[in-house]
């Protein structure tokens, strides 16, 4: 370790984002104060982020052991490029969606503090218990407490889904948290079986114990975790509760889920099936469920009528595209993987924030009662048409250089699954410009339907923060290279395994 | 490590009841059926501590003789989380019955929406007339009575 501890930061985006959640509910009653608290704690979380990106990438992943136990007793912490990168892209994400959602509650008079789209006074605590949450299942180095962070990132997302209670909002939130609830009965069993069969739950320990098992016992471990992340991460046959819940809950609220509580399920697929579970037993499994996840997913875009629901599809489309670079099990594979994860966090979460605008605009968000807001709103229409062009992996986008990086790692693979992955995974993109492009023509180029009302007005404080993340949306373009090389290094070091391991268990521990 | 039978078949038959459950409609069964699964879960997790001992104080028990913490403890936290989250299920089953005076769980709107467009672009037939003519409204009591 070169002169700075690096290791002292690795708690501190759970332990910050918690005391911050602390201090807002403590000062609920004064709105400013509680906006002023979790800006700054979030603008922290994301400058340590940065900090260990900075950290990990040059002296390998950061180890703290909890409250000084030995690893194989205690939690131990891990933060390596993976986790780092995570984290970063998730602590900017979350800053921008929170500074829009001031906008939106500085903007609102009193009575629509009461209306259901003004957030309460408990949607910045939330919040930054959502944000601990996220942040403690990246980097967390041991299974069962990467439970408890799906639980804590679970619980808050509940509150938000069904924020001011309204009817559509139970409605939503009942099958939403049960289907959670399900998936994480699924997870919790895995980890009962998974201390059965090797005595740890030590990520780092099961990487060397899990070989030894026969191959059937570690093939039901396997898809046991396999199907607990892949409910949270919402790929094909297990996304319907998806696109039933997300869309009703207010657009800040949308955006985050959208952006991150999808991604922290393709990160613990990554995670465990490099560093558990190498040799890629399921790999064609995998490539089968990647596929049908980009098509059905896109499908279900297409015939969308409402600009969220049509959002939500293409979500769980894209997930298709990350699960593609994770079955395909390279170094090329899981690096655009892990590139296009942070790609679509950022993309996926700016155009929620756009459909908030355009909801204020039009007063809806169907396209049978909007039109015209590209005369009315042109910035909005820009705002619009950038993430949109890149979510579809249009040329000089990063979601193009990410498409390109999964399609070349499918190919150096050669087999005819992956050919037809690559086929897939291109008319996906195609689909997506299809459904983008009938958004764009039907609400911004076509004229107003007659019921339409006056265009509603829009704060300088909610077009902002989301100028602002088209801009970090677009800077990956530019940053690709460097980006790159990071996800390329993170590659190499989840199949070579040994980093991870001895960072966590240094003297080659039993 | 020899797993104990009886509490593996008390787990399976906990998972069987909550399964069973969680396919009803209505939302105090499905409640219930989380509440039987997250059991099942913990039962699951003594499995898996292997067989029973003497509490594990330092000093007291020979090591030998002390039954292993570790799953205990992953049980109490799993324990201490199911309890939070059906306080919250609750909350949303009490709030479902003040709007809308049922424990059912409604369809989505948008589903609603979308199968009366595919039921109108759909050519008739003489013999479909009967579901065809099918309202929203018939399948929310039908789905009653079912539940």
């Amino acid at each position: 370790m070169s002169g700075v501890d690096w290791s002292t930061l690795v708690p501190l985006p759970v332990v910050l984002a918690l005391a911050g959640a602390g201090v807002a509910v403590v000062v609920t009653g004064r709105i400013r104060l509680q906006r002023v608290v979790s800006v700054v704690t979030l603008s922290l979380v994301l400058a340590v982020s940065l900090a260990l990106l900075v950290g990990a990438d040059r002296s390998g992943p950061l180890t703290v052991a909890v409250g000084g136990w030995p690893a194989q007793m205690g939690i131990v912490l891990v933060v390596d490029r993976l986790a780092a990168l995570m984290l970063v892209v998730s602590a900017t994400v979350t800053l921008g969606v929170l500074l829009y959602a001031i906008g939106q509650g500085a903007a609102s008079t009193d009575e629509e503090q009461a209306d259901e789209d003004a957030p309460l006074p408990i949607f910045h605590p939330t919040m930054l218990v959502l944000s601990a949450g996220v942040s403690n299942t990246f980097i967390t180095g041991d299974l069962f407490n990467l439970y408890v962070g799906f639980e804590i990132l679970l619980a808050s997302s509940f509150v938000l889904l069904t924020l001011g209670g309204s009817a559509p909002r139970i409605r939503a939130g009942i099958s939403y948290v049960v289907v959670s609830l399900l998936a994480s009965v699924i997870f919790l069993s895995a980890i009962a079986l998974v201390y059965a069969a090797t005595g740890t739950v030590n990520m780092a320990q099961l990487a060397e114990r899990l070989d030894a098992l026969p191959d059937g016992t570690r093939l039901v471990l396997q898809v046991m975790l396999l199907v607990g992340f892949a409910v949270k991460a919402a790929v094909f046959p297990v996304f319907g509760w998806l696109p039933d819940s997300y869309p009703t809950a207010p657009a800040p609220v949308t955006a985050v889920f959208a952006g991150l509580l999808t991604k922290v399920g393709v990160y613990s697929i990554l995670r465990t099936q490099t560093l558990l579970f190498p040799g890629g037993q399921l790999a064609e499994l995998l490539l089968w469920a990647a596929l049908a996840t980009m098509i059905v997913g896109i499908l279900g875009a297409v015939a969308q009528d409402d600009i969220k629901r049509m959002l939500s599809f293409t979500l769980v489309s894209h997930i298709g595209y990350m699960i593609f670079g994770a079955a395909v099990g390279t170094v090329a594979g899981i690096s655009s993987a892990v590139f296009y994860v942070a790609h679509h966090i950022t993309v996926q979460t700016t155009l929620f924030l756009v459909i908030g605008l355009i909801e204020r605009y039009g007063g809806s968000t169907s396209l049978t009662r909007l039109g015209g807001l590209a005369k009315v709103a042109p910035v909005l229409a820009v705002l619009f048409f950038l993430p949109a062009m890149n979510l579809a992996g249009i040329p000089p986008f990063s979601g193009f250089l990410g498409k390109v990086g999964l399609i070349q790692a499918g190919a150096q693979q050669a087999t005819w699954l992956t050919y037809l992955l690559i086929a897939g995974s291109v008319l996906t993109s195609l689909l997506t410009l299809y459904a983008i492009s009938r958004v764009w023509s039907r609400a911004f180029w076509q004229a107003p339907p007659p019921e339409a009302g006056e265009p509603g007005r829009v704060p300088r404080g909610m077009t902002l923060p989301a100028a602002g993340l088209v801009a970090v949306g677009l800077s990956l373009t530019f940053l690709a290279g460097p980006l790159f090389g990071i996800t390329d290094r993170a590659a190499r070091d989840m199949l070579a395994r040994d980093p991870y391991i001895d960072a966590v268990l240094p003297a080659g521990a039993p | 490590m020899t797993p104990n039978l009886t509490l593996a078949i008390v787990a399976g038959v906990l998972f069987a009841a909550g399964v069973y459950l969680l396919l009803a409609r209505s939302i105090t069964r499905a409640l219930l059926g989380i509440v039987l699964l997250s059991n099942g879960a913990n039962v699951l997790l003594l499995v898996a501590a292997g067989p029973a001992g003497e509490a594990a104080f330092v000093g007291q028990t020979p090591p030998a003789g002390m039954t292993d913490p570790l799953p205990q403890a992953l049980a109490l936290t799993a324990i201490v989380i199911t309890l939070g989250m059906t306080a919250f299920i609750l909350a949303m089953a009490h709030r479902s019955w003040q709007l809308s005076r049922t424990d059912i769980v409604a369809d989505d709107v948008e589903d609603l929406r979308l199968v009366e467009l595919a039921v109108r672009d759909a050519v008739p037939h003489p013999d479909d007339e009967a579901t065809s003519r099918r309202t929203p409204d018939d399948d929310a009591a039908h789905d009653e009575v079912r539940g």
